[in-house]
């Protein structure tokens, strides 16, 4: 035993002397990422780097791109009315999620996360939707918006109250937005709901008591302690809820197929419709790099912007 | 412990490269595998399709049939991109005309020319019908079946609005649909929101009152799809349209949907090709659809129309042949395509045959008006989303859908089809 040990040790002085610590520190490091970096390369850039590259061209998807056309995919991008459209739609899809579904989420999330009798078996039921698969969770709101009182169940539902005439749903275009917000609030307001409850479990309990002692009330405890202590929180969720809406897809592109006549069309259904119903991949490639191009601009901006102290760093 | 980590981790590298290079077994010498992609979801017609790979794989030990079935829009949307990545199943359903075009452009189809001049395999088909599968003088594919858009009405329906005879031309058929509204009936079951039930709308009327000579021109380039007649055919579909003959909510519609009102007797009439008897069949509740009550009618005349009243819209499917498929893949392909094969799919009323002899088998009298009709059209137009590039048969069902929900004016449509038809077809 000794003997080798004491082998070893040689082994090691010797390749000290040849590699410093610091760089074989580096090399194990290098070694773990590789097996990341390899996927990351090969399934995030390099398809980026292809999509910039058929950007430029008139390609139909067979065969070798030849056409250049140079950045005139991009203009027609930019200065249709279709594309501008839905653009709209993903902001419309922003606003309303930052203004009622994040906020319903929170107040769910405090209600959930302390005192509510059977908290356990709400959180589940309120989690739930959010472990369905989008094809299922569309497919099922689907039959439910079902504009025949006989087969929808929403129709089913309304035509008992007097007066109420069934509505077309996702046949109206003025509709349409609204019941896939519902849709996408239904499937998402959980995972949402369960970060603010993680962030909940992080605000120590000594300064609630604190302030309780100060005589603070439930309604300044939650503006003063809970909201500002869990801004972090808040912050994350707001920036995944931006993200998540603007590239929303399979919802849409089963619920309505980006329609009736385009009222529901998204950024990403309009790159499908053009890259693999038109066959136009060259320009469903530059629609691609658009959406990563808006997405990554609120990413940066977001991160630069909303940089604020975290209160809970250090505990 | 450190020099274990580095070793750990050379191990997690190797083993993920390991994994990327392991061999694939080695095929046994004269085992073939076919694969084969239909959309035939009715049961008696799956049924069918297994049937004959059963009696074939029965005949042939070593070759095995994998069969794929899909719903009409999954198939295509799956299609797109199977055939991006160059992998094309053996034997598929398809439609010929544009699409198919463009897969044998890229070299994704088997050229089967020389299969077909062999033992007259060629003439046992119907000339216009294989027509859709060749082009640039080869053969691609085979058709199995060959019908024609025409008006499925619900007899008891009409009867119900006091119609005593299906309409004869447009002004008729709008005065019709008025008197099924006027007695609480849908007139019309429309799928919105897959776009090509109401394309079929748009096209039938340009063909009435186009005929021959102005698809020809516009798609020649000589002419265009902002001629006259195109904006004409949006302007009677406005007509229409401004009518409300559709069920509630049709903008968010499928073809299913549509199928569903249809064949459980919710709505009295709906443009369709010769498969809607069995999706009616098959969605209807009772899995019977309209049975007796089914009327058949071709698309009325348009008064002034320059087309003739025998014009027909229409198409079939049929089976492509992809690039990469064994020799027996055309050999099967022979033996469900055969007079007896044929005459079997007719029975059912899955295929309005296409193979001489198997006409007879026809069980549907409304289905053989259909084949008669289509037989004796004097022009008989493919659908225009098969006819034309995908990307403006693409473009006239979005904006055929434009002009349904009152978005778009019948000259907007027209020049929106301009535009893709103006950098498409060259």
């Amino acid at each position: 035993m000794e003997t080798a040990s004491a082998s070893e040790g040689v082994l090691d002085s010797s390749r000290q002397a040849r590699f410093p610590r610091r760089v074989q520190d580096n090399l194990t490091i290098v070694l773990f990422l590789l097996p990341a970096l390899v996927l990351f390369l090969v399934f995030v850039v390099y398809p980026i780097l292809q999509s910039l590259y058929y950007s430029l061209f008139n390609w139909k998807g067979f065969g070798p791109a030849v056409d250049f056309v140079g950045l005139d995919n991009f203009k027609r991008i930019l200065t249709d009315r279709i594309f501008m459209k839905a653009v709209g739609n993903g902001l419309l899809i922003v606003v309303l999620s930052l203004t009622i579904q994040l906020p319903l989420s929170l107040a769910l999330a405090l209600m959930v996360g302390r005192d509510l009798p059977g908290r356990a078996f709400f959180r589940t039921i309120f989690f739930m939707p959010y472990v369905f698969s989008e094809v299922i969770t569309a497919i099922m709101w689907l039959f439910l918006y079902n504009p025949d009182p006989e087969r929808g169940f929403i129709n089913a539902v309304l035509i008992l109250i007097p007066g109420v005439k069934p509505q077309p749903w996702l046949g109206s275009p003025t509709q349409v937005m609204g019941c896939l917000f519902v849709v996408l609030t239904w499937k998402y307001f959980g995972l949402h709901m369960l970060l603010y409850m993680a962030g909940l479990q992080n605000i120590p309990q000594e300064i609630e008591e604190a302030a309780r002692i100060d005589g603070a009330n439930r309604r300044q405890l939650i503006k003063y302690i809970t909201l500002p202590l869990l801004g972090s929180t808040i912050r994350t969720s707001v920036y995944l809820s931006v993200l998540g809406s603007l590239q929303v897809f399979a919802l849409v592109w089963i619920m309505t197929l980006g329609g009736p006549v385009n009222a529901s069309e998204v950024m990403a259904t309009y790159m499908y419709r053009f890259g693999f119903v038109r066959f136009w991949l060259g320009y469903g490639s530059a629609v691609a790099i658009v959406m990563l191009l808006i997405s990554l601009a609120f990413s940066v901006s977001y991160q630069r912007l909303v940089r604020q102290p975290d209160y809970l760093s250090g505990m | 412990m450190r020099k274990s980590i580095l070793f750990l981790s050379l191990l997690v590298v190797l083993s993920l490269v390991l994994a990327a290079c392991q061999p694939t077994p080695a095929p046994e010498a004269e085992k073939v595998r076919i694969t084969w992609w239909h959309i035939q979801t009715k049961e008696e017609e799956r049924a069918l399709w297994q049937k004959l790979a059963d009696e074939y794989m029965a005949a042939h030990p070593n070759v095995t049939i994998e069969i794929t079935w899909m719903e009409n829009e999954a198939f295509k949307a799956k299609m797109t991109t199977v055939m991006q990545s160059g992998n094309p199943p053996d034997l598929f359903q398809s439609w010929g005309g544009g699409v198919m075009n463009e897969y044998a452009k890229a070299g994704l189809l088997k050229d089967i020319t020389a299969d077909l001049d062999k033992d007259g395999w060629r003439d046992t088909f119907s000339p216009g019908a294989l027509g859709a599968y060749s082009f640039q003088g080869k053969n691609y594919g085979v058709p199995r079946d060959m019908g024609m858009v025409g008006f499925w009405y619900n007899k008891d329906l009409f009867a119900q609005a006091g119609i005593d005879k299906p309409p004869a031309t447009w002004t008729e058929l709008l005065d019709d649909v008025k008197k099924l509204k006027a007695a609480g009936i849908t007139p019309i079951a429309v799928g919105g929101k897959d776009k090509w039930p109401g394309a079929f709308w748009w096209e039938y009327l340009a063909v009435r009152i186009g005929g021959k000579a102005a698809f020809d021109a516009a798609y020649s380039r000589t002419g265009a799809f902002t001629d006259a007649p195109f904006v004409e055919a949006g302007k009677k579909l406005q007509e229409l349209v401004a009518l409300e003959p559709f069920q509630d909510g049709f903008l968010g519609a499928t073809w299913g949907d549509e199928a569903t009102l249809m064949g459980n007797g919710k709505a009295a009439m709906d443009l369709m090709g010769q498969w809607a008897p069995g999706a009616f069949a098959d969605n209807s509740v009772d899995k019977k659809g309209l049975g007796d009550k089914a009327g058949w009618f071709p698309f009325p005349t348009v008064e002034g129309g320059a087309g003739d009243p025998a014009d027909a819209l229409g198409g079939g499917n049929g089976w492509t042949v992809g690039k990469n498929a064994p020799p027996e893949t055309v050999d099967f392909l022979k033996y469900i395509s055969s007079v007896d094969s044929q005459r079997e799919q007719a029975k059912i009323g899955l295929s309005v045959p296409v193979v001489k002899g198997a006409e007879d088998a026809l069980a549907d009298p409304l289905l053989k008006i259909v084949q008669q009709g289509a037989a004796a059209a004097k022009y008989f137009q493919l659908y225009y989303d098969q006819a034309m590039p995908p990307a403006v048969g693409s473009v006239v069902n979005d904006s055929v859908q434009g002009l349904f929900a009152g978005t778009m004016t019948p000259e907007q449509a027209a020049q929106a089809i301009e535009d893709s038809a103006k950098q498409e077809i060259k």
